[in-house]
């Protein structure tokens, strides 16, 4: 099998993940662990920003829109109450297919809703229809105004969230219930699960490393590069680099729909606060620094960033540590933390040279 | 609808439009000279509102929002010497994302500087509860500064870039860099030049809306959108149609106000964004050929 | 001569008051090397571009093998076996040589977003295939050392060369070259002139816009002069040489046939 070589940082981020879940049980530090679980599912959202932004060179900046759907999504049918449709046949019928159980929430009422597989595919579906729909006109546009469209999106999405009354509005959905991946696996943000969570996270985490390494050193990678460094050349060499930036588009909002989604099921909730602009600026912000077309910077980046973030590290200056490091890095290493000249033997540790 | 309603609601409509044709024009010029979305535009509105509120409580009225437009202008300078020349040849995504960085930092810099309430500078002539009846409407007297203001911007825009050498200077550096540099043109002043009259102006129309809208930190984003559309409605670039395109959306606003709730307010710039973007993004006055925004 | 590969029926394209190219016919056949001469302005590079489908024409048809392929977006025309290069080098600069060569595989070979993700085997001899096709490509016109360089940071005259060798990589059956010669020196367009014909040699039919004599005069086998958009004369390169209106458009007024 031939490059084989492009998988090896997968394998050594699936040592770290471990060597450091195993520190932090022995330290007994493992409440560390909810921020890294945390950290990993919204670094699900920024490797398809990647590689949408970094590959394809096509700017998005409303992002969160999609991590909001799936996580919306995932909430709304794991918690709406059908318990006075149960005798309903469609109702009926959807129980025994075992798409719709009866369940106890933390209160203790009885509730009828979707299970989470159910929601989960449903999350993918609208997400992607979404996308697609947003994105047939939308991916014509070039520079600033594929920009702003994209941030008029995410902007309508928050302001649909926020003014909903069916998804709790300005404080969205709670007491959404685990998710059960397989007998004995789920989703969820108790203490004793912490360890199994940490890894369901990283493994999805690498699993979708591992697709997109795959896509970006394939035909199809090296078609979207193209797509980036020279449109019309790559036209004329039968791209049609339409359909290809519609389909990278879509690409990058199922994997943030799964991060969003995966997420609500971990924290119990979601509030529109994940649909902000501020936080489509943050995720751009993880794969500009990482270093646009580099999928390794930009998992990294976007787990210490996030990383640090949640334990508070920033205080109130959060937002303003944001705009400044953006700034920063678009000024000064604008090819990203892992090019800056001291930290190159760093950079051809961690990535392939030829991306970017 | 009776008519001093709909005056009612024309003159709240103009009187936000042209506050967005304002943001729109700032947008245009920077656009012009440099190419660049300034996505920080809204900002200047709220620093000079916020830089006069302040003032207000040492000097008179007049002399606070006129040291907070000299002050902002001097800002929007520093801005680009410091933030974007460094960038001159970046690619129009790193500006995008370097303007959006400075708008959040100036953000926060105005929460952590003030604070998160709201503010507001008093009403130039009157109180607030001054009102002037014209065809049964009752208004106050601020919409007639607002509008006063507005066209004495747009007005000193035109004499400016018309009749002035240097205006003349920055219409030749936003058709042909090289040329105007060819001329003796320093285009480096004028694009820190260009910056510096869209703040001014910003924050002349952050002062003069003060009264009416209130100021608070993080009302800076919402108007550079509403602005951005207006500016892509009448085709970037092209301020005249921006004051129309401005007027339109503020009357269309108004609209929606009045015969749906005003939760809805805040979609109607959003919408007319993404439909303007998609059918026709080089705007409603430019002939379709000229813009060559879509990709082949 | 073969048959008519290539053939434009009453081009017509304009931009603004500007007419670039009117009403412009003519037919390229298999296996010929046909040159596009004119001076500056004269739309050579718009009737590329017409072709190639980058932009529509407004008025005419092309056709492509008996096939209409007017207004067909550049990606399908590639499809169909037309290749082209740029006036200005279009590679791409941030991959490597061998990278650029290989995307000018895409359009003989297949393995989508899916195979692309998942990695599958019927997709690691695909790969392979487009690795060692592109190598092949590379050798032969002597780029080979150059495959793991990055692309911007070869010499202009290797870089228009790996431009070819891109085309070359799609198994084109007609390629358009775009002032091919500009900016090389007289040796480099002479090995240019040499790997046109042997191009040729191999079957793929070449249609040059040059504005360089000596290779158009060496080279083509027929050749089509334009003027302010309009085609004034076509025919062998030496007839095209003693025509009097060639001549007066090039260099104005009355002059003798000249000897290039």
């Amino acid at each position: 099998m031939m490059g084989l070589r492009r998988y090896w940082p997968i394998a050594a981020t699936a040592l770290a993940v471990v060597v450091l879940q195993m520190v932090l049980s022995m330290t007994g530090a493992t409440y560390y662990m909810t921020q890294i679980t945390m950290s990993a599912y919204y670094a699900l959202v920024v490797i398809g920003l990647c590689l949408l932004m970094g590959y394809a060179g096509q700017a998005s900046l409303g992002h969160a829109g999609f991590f909001a759907i799936g996580g919306y999504t995932v909430a709304f049918m794991t918690t709406v109450n059908l318990l006075a449709w149960r005798d309903t046949g469609l109702i009926r019928a959807l129980h025994s297919l075992g798409l719709v159980v009866q369940w106890r929430n933390l209160y203790g009422a009885e509730v009828l809703s979707f299970s989470p597989w159910p929601a989960f595919i449903a999350a993918l579906v609208l997400t992607g229809l979404i996308a697609f729909l947003i994105g047939m006109p939308v991916i014509r546009l070039k520079g600033h105004y594929l920009a702003m469209a994209t941030l008029g999106f995410g902007l309508i999405v928050y302001r649909i969230v926020l003014g909903t009354k069916a998804l709790g509005q300005a404080d969205g959905l709670s007491n959404v219930p685990p998710f059960h991946l397989i007998p004995g696996l789920e989703v969820n943000g108790r203490t004793p699960f912490r360890i199994e969570n940490y890894y369901i996270a990283w493994i999805t985490v690498l699993v979708s490393m591992l697709l997109a390494v795959n896509l970006v050193n394939s035909r199809v990678g090296r078609a979207l590069r193209s797509i980036h460094q020279s449109e019309e050349a790559a036209h004329s060499l039968g791209v049609n680099t339409y359909r290809y930036k519609l389909a990278v588009f879509v690409l990058s909002a199922l994997f943030a729909a799964v991060g969003g989604a995966l997420l609500t099921h971990y924290n119990g909730s979601i509030g529109p606060s994940e649909a902000t602009v501020m936080k489509s600026v943050r995720y751009v912000a993880m794969v500009a620094i990482g270093g646009m077309a580099n999928l390794w910077g930009a998992m990294l980046m976007a787990i210490v960033l996030n990383f640090l973030s949640l334990r508070g590290v920033f205080g109130s200056f959060d937002d303003a540590i944001f705009g400044a490091i953006l700034i920063a890095f678009m000024l000064f290493a604008p090819q990203g933390l892992l090019r800056v000249p001291r930290l190159r033997s760093l950079a051809t540790l961690l990535s392939r040279r030829s991306h970017g | 609808m009776n008519f001093p309603l709909i005056v009612q609601y024309g003159l709240s409509g103009i009187t936000v439009g042209s506050i967005y044709a304002i943001v729109a024009v700032g947008f245009n010029i920077i656009y012009s000279t440099t190419g660049i979305i300034n996505f920080a535009q809204g900002e200047f509105l709220i620093v000079g509102a916020m830089i006069a509120i302040s003032l207000y409580q040492i000097v008179p009225l007049w002399l606070a929002i006129v040291l907070a437009v000299i002050v902002t202008t001097i800002l929007g300078g520093l801005i680009e010497i410091v933030f974007l020349r460094p960038a001159r040849d970046a690619s129009v995504l790193r500006l995008i994302v370097i303007t959006i960085g400075l708008s959040i930092l100036i953000r926060e810099a105005m929460l952590h500087i003030w604070d998160e309430k709201v503010h507001f500078l008093p009403y130039f002539t009157g109180t607030s509860t001054s009102t002037i009846t014209i065809f049964g409407a009752h208004f106050s007297p601020q919409v007639l500064w607002v509008l006063g203001v507005s066209t004495v911007i747009v007005a000193g825009l035109t004499v400016f870039f018309r009749f002035t050498l240097l205006g003349r200077a920055m219409r030749a550096c936003a058709d042909d860099r090289m040329a105007a540099c060819l001329c003796g043109i320093n285009d480096r002043w004028m694009v820190t030049l260009s910056f510096m009259l869209s703040a001014g102006i910003g924050a002349l129309a952050g002062c003069v809306i003060s009264p009416v809208t209130q100021t608070q930190y993080d009302m800076g984003a919402p108007l550079a959108i509403k602005g951005f559309t207006v500016a892509i409605l009448g085709g970037l670039g092209n301020s005249m149609a921006a004051v129309i395109a401005g007027l339109l959306l503020g009357l269309l606003e108004a609209f929606v106000v009045s015969q749906f709730a005003s939760a809805y307010k805040e979609a109607v710039a959003i919408v007319v964004l993404l439909l303007v973007l998609v059918i026709r993004p080089t705007g409603l006055f430019v002939r379709r050929e000229i813009g060559a925004l879509r990709a082949a | 001569m073969g048959d008519v590969l290539l053939e434009t029926k009453g081009l017509h394209r304009s931009f603004g008051g500007v007419h670039a190219v009117r009403d412009v016919s003519m037919q390229v056949h298999r296996g010929m090397i046909k040159a596009v001469i004119g001076p500056n302005g004269a739309g050579k590079t718009t009737l590329f571009n017409l072709i190639a489908g980058t932009i529509p024409p407004q008025k005419g048809e092309v056709s492509f093998q008996g096939r209409q392929i007017t207004a067909w977006k550049p990606h399908a025309v590639a499809g169909l076996g037309i290749a082209r290069t740029f006036q200005t080098t279009k590679l791409f600069p941030h991959m490597t040589v061998l990278e650029n060569v290989m995307v000018g595989r895409h359009p003989r070979t297949r393995s989508g977003f899916l195979a692309g993700m998942l990695n599958l085997p019927c997709t690691w001899r695909e790969d392979c295939e487009i690795r060692d096709k592109a190598r092949a490509i590379l050798e032969d016109l002597g780029l080979a050392r150059y495959a793991g360089e990055t692309a911007s940071n070869l010499p202009f005259g290797r870089q228009r060369l790996v431009e070819f060798a891109r085309a070359l990589a799609t198994e084109p059956v007609l390629l358009l070259l775009d002032e091919p010669a500009a900016g090389l020196n007289i040796y480099e367009t002479k090995e240019l002139s040499e790997l046109i014909l042997k191009i040729r040699d191999r079957g793929i039919t070449c249609l040059v816009v040059e504005h360089d004599m000596s290779l158009v005069m060496n080279i083509s086998d027929d050749v089509v002069v334009l003027d302010q958009g309009r085609k004034i004369a076509e025919g062998p390169p030496q007839a095209i040489q003693r025509n009097a209106e060639v001549i007066r458009i090039y260099l104005g007024g009355d002059c003798g046939p000249s000897q290039e």
